[in-house]
């Protein structure tokens, strides 16, 4: 679309108006994805409040010295992302692409981390609808195998969005090492900043909902209502 | 209508480029527009196919044609192809694409590539969907209720639903586009309150199919993968709730409904100003009225659920929200009339659409209150007086709202008219067949007949060979614009604003050039800022002199000679 000489596409004026319209496009996304967890969150809602206990017996199965480990590769990926954004606004093309070969490497970790979260919950049957199987307390089967799904399909839907963002990033990265940014076109890189700060975002409600809230705690203990 | 002498433009969107790849490749917004119109016809007739099936087997009383189970794919297919591959996608992807930046005065949408892209996953999902169709249907109902659509049925439902799943992207894509574009691309001088009253019900769909559409589609997922594995989060065998599908599901198709019904209303603003010659009575109020819709319709969803186990309190307040969905609704509807109070009323086949229109929506939306109040509706849920309210909404209004649209603005999409008399007899036809096809359904399901069965009893026969014999008339109504308006693409007389109406779209030339505007056209006047005085239309000196009938200069500067 745009020539050559002007990073700004034929049906634009200014740079102005085509960047406020990449960004509220981008926010009207972010708009979409909220709506989308938003329906998983509250479906997990539901069935916390219908089976408390298998919840909280089935969190308990959850490793979260891992979910802590991977929280905090997030975390640092979203500041070094923070600092790439800085980076292409400043026309400092070094930093913009190491900050974002340091984003895609905690992006990474976190997925190998996950995989092997996975793997791990595979071994010991906590998979539903591969090989689920309950131990516990019978009466709980359901609430656990319920928890394990919303488990599964959150994380697993949220780790597609880390998977899409890191094929983002490759791109990303491919073209500024192009030089195709500069401190008055920058869009891009500032597009994907927003998105990878939102899979993070979406990851620091589902570690505490999923890894810590009422987990470690005996059945019907501890004051969970 | 009036007589034009004009030729038609040497280059123009339609032969600036030719070769099938400049179609499936373009990012000009007025051929995506066409896209979009060649693939909802087919779905339309597609579904109104299986709609004339439903209606010949309801001849009678007994099976005839069809069991049980093929009734049930007929309907469920008759429901999913119409809702969501033909009404939602319908007047935002035709109407809208082509219209939204020559309304607003820009060369393109804000994202002409997504633009092209949301055409292409509209694609996908079709074809899901016809696959469903040649390899044996689905029989779950539009609404794919579980437990049956995710452990009963043996049809095909996760290719159904993945179907659904994409079409919902594409129109999340659509709405995004037209948020940004009204907000980023308006002309110069275009302020909020000068747009078109057609800008602000897209905008206001827009709004909703960003912000529903996911609930849906993360939903038709669930639905998919309970299927595949066998999981459980909707199956009470394994704890599941199948009411939170119902809650899931309607949070998206409740105001899905207004995503039909909202471009229509628009597209009537627009023709009852043109053919009355005046700027809409209470513009400020029935724009924002769009906007209360948009609101209101996410919080009204429970009223499908009545009898669902939901409480008493939280159906009361369901009901009471849903009551007040009529204000916005009353709002455009007698400003409407109140238009037409003193106008310079004439009768072209739009505004036969538009008036239609107006009467059918206004009975469409009285009997939605009989529906949300919590105790008429136990009598009357799932009963064929909800199928014909819905019908007057849908079909009534948006499918009347798509057709008075399509041919108000068919001479500016192709530079030429569509003949006028068959026009007019089309519209009278479809007119007749839809009151005469779903007023008798209101009575029947009023007496109790059920929706969705194939054999119903004895007593209610004649009010249904009344139905079936309406929308055989329907059918014949909707097969003629189709016949008409492709013939006139050729013979038609060649016309650039035969309604001399207001508006940057036809500020243009007819068909628009490939960026709509020759230069950027800068806005001084409010929207549908006619003459005062009927006596000096040009509608009348048009057609005494035919001297004000050239049309107006592609840069704007033929307006004020053509005001004064």
């Amino acid at each position: 679309m745009s020539n050559a000489h002007s990073p700004v596409a034929h049906h634009f004026y200014t740079v102005e108006q085509q960047k406020d319209s990449a960004t509220i496009g981008m926010w009207l996304f972010l708009a979409t994805e909220i709506l989308l967890f938003g329906a998983l969150f509250t479906a997990y809602a539901v069935y916390r409040y219908r089976f408390p206990d298998a919840f909280m017996v089935a969190s308990s199965r959850m490793d979260w010295k891992m979910g802590g480990l991977n929280t905090l590769f997030l975390i640092i990926s979203s500041v070094t992302m923070v600092f790439a954004v800085s980076s292409a606004e400043k026309g400092r093309r070094g930093g913009l692409l190491g900050f974002l070969a340091a984003t895609g490497f905690f992006g990474t970790l976190f997925l190998v981390v996950k995989y092997f979260e996975y793997m791990h919950h595979y071994h010991d049957r906590d998979v539903p609808g591969l090989n689920f199987h309950w131990t516990g307390a019978p009466e709980l089967a359901n609430g656990a195998q319920m928890f394990f799904f919303l488990y599964f399909f959150m994380t697993g839907l949220h780790a597609l969005h880390m998977l899409v963002g890191l094929g983002l990033l490759i791109w990303i990265f491919i073209t500024a090492y192009q030089g195709k940014y500069s401190p008055e076109y920058y869009n891009p890189v500032e597009m994907f900043g927003l998105y990878w700060h939102f899979v993070d975002l979406v990851w620091i409600f589902l570690f505490p909902l999923l890894y810590l809230l009422g987990a470690h705690l005996p059945p019907g203990g501890g004051g969970h209502h | 209508m009036i007589e034009e002498n004009v030729s038609l433009p040497r280059i123009h969107y339609l032969n600036s480029h030719y070769g099938w790849k400049s179609w499936l490749f373009t990012t000009d917004h007025k051929r995506i527009g066409l896209l979009y119109m060649i693939s909802i016809t087919l779905m339309f007739f597609l579904g109104g196919f299986f709609a004339l099936l439903i209606r010949l087997e309801l001849l009678t009383p007994q099976a005839d044609m069809f069991n049980a189970d093929t009734y049930n794919k007929f309907f469920t297919l008759h429901g999913v192809i119409l809702i969501f591959f033909f009404l939602v996608p319908s007047i935002p992807g035709t109407l809208g694409n082509f219209l939204i930046p020559l309304m607003i005065g820009a060369k393109d949408v804000a994202f002409p590539k997504l633009n092209l892209l949301s055409w292409y996953i509209f694609v996908i999902g079709s074809l899901f969907t016809l696959w469903v169709v040649a390899v044996g249907g689905i029989d779950t109902g539009w609404t794919f209720y579980t437990p049956y659509s995710t452990t009963f049925a043996n049809t095909h439902v996760i290719a159904a639903t993945l179907g659904v799943f994409f079409t919902g992207f594409s129109s999340i894509l659509t709405g995004l586009n037209f948020i940004v574009t009204i907000h980023k691309m308006r002309a110069p001088g275009l302020t909020w309150f000068r747009l078109p009253l057609f800008i602000w019900s897209l905008y206001a769909t827009s709004i909703i199919q960003v912000l529903a559409t996911p609930v849906l589609g993360i939903t038709m997922v669930l639905i998919a993968v309970e299927r595949f594995a066998k999981v459980g989060i909707f199956d009470p065998a394994l704890g599941g709730d199948p009411v939170l599908f119902q809650h899931m599901f309607w949070f998206y198709s409740h105001p899905a409904v207004y995503i039909m019904i909202l471009p229509s209303l628009g597209v009537v603003s627009e023709l009852i100003s043109a053919f009355t010659w005046k700027r809409v009575f209470g513009y400020k109020f029935v724009a924002i009225s769009s906007l209360m819709i948009a609101i209101f319709s996410f919080i009204v969803w429970g009223h499908h659920m009545y009898v669902s186990s939901m409480s008493i309190y939280a159906g009361m307040l369901f009901s009471i929200l849903s009551y007040l969905v009529a204000v916005p609704s009353a709002v455009k509807v007698f400003n409407w009339t109140a238009t037409l109070y003193k106008g310079s009323v004439s009768y072209d086949t739009p505004m036969l659409y538009a008036l239609g229109f107006i009467g059918l929506f206004t009975i469409g939306g009285l009997t939605g209150l009989f529906l949300a109040s919590m105790g008429l509706d136990r009598h009357l849920h799932d009963t064929y007086f909800v199928i014909a309210h819905f019908h007057l909404i849908m079909v009534g209004g948006a499918v009347m709202g798509y057709f008075g649209g399509l041919h108000y603005w068919w001479p500016k999409m192709f530079g030429r008219m569509y003949p006028e008399w068959w026009g007019r007899l089309s519209a009278l036809i479809v007119f007749v067949g839809f009151n005469l096809s779903f007023f008798p359904q209101f009575i029947i399901g009023y007496l109790g007949m059920p929706r969705r069965y194939h054999v119903y009893a004895p007593e209610f026969q004649v009010l249904n060979v009344m139905s079936t014999a309406g929308s055989s008339i329907l059918g014949v109504g909707y097969l003629l614009p189709l016949v008409y308006l492709i013939w006139s693409l050729r013979y038609g007389k060649v016309a650039a604003n035969p309604w001399k109406a207001k508006g940057l779209e036809w500020e243009t030339a007819s068909p628009p050039p490939p960026e709509n505007f020759l230069e950027q056209p800068i806005v001084t006047e409010e929207a549908y800022n006619y003459p005062t005085r009927p006596a000096h239309s040009p509608r009348h000196a048009g057609k005494l002199t035919g001297g004000l009938a050239q049309p107006a200069g592609a840069t704007g500067k033929g307006r004020e000679a053509e005001v004064v």
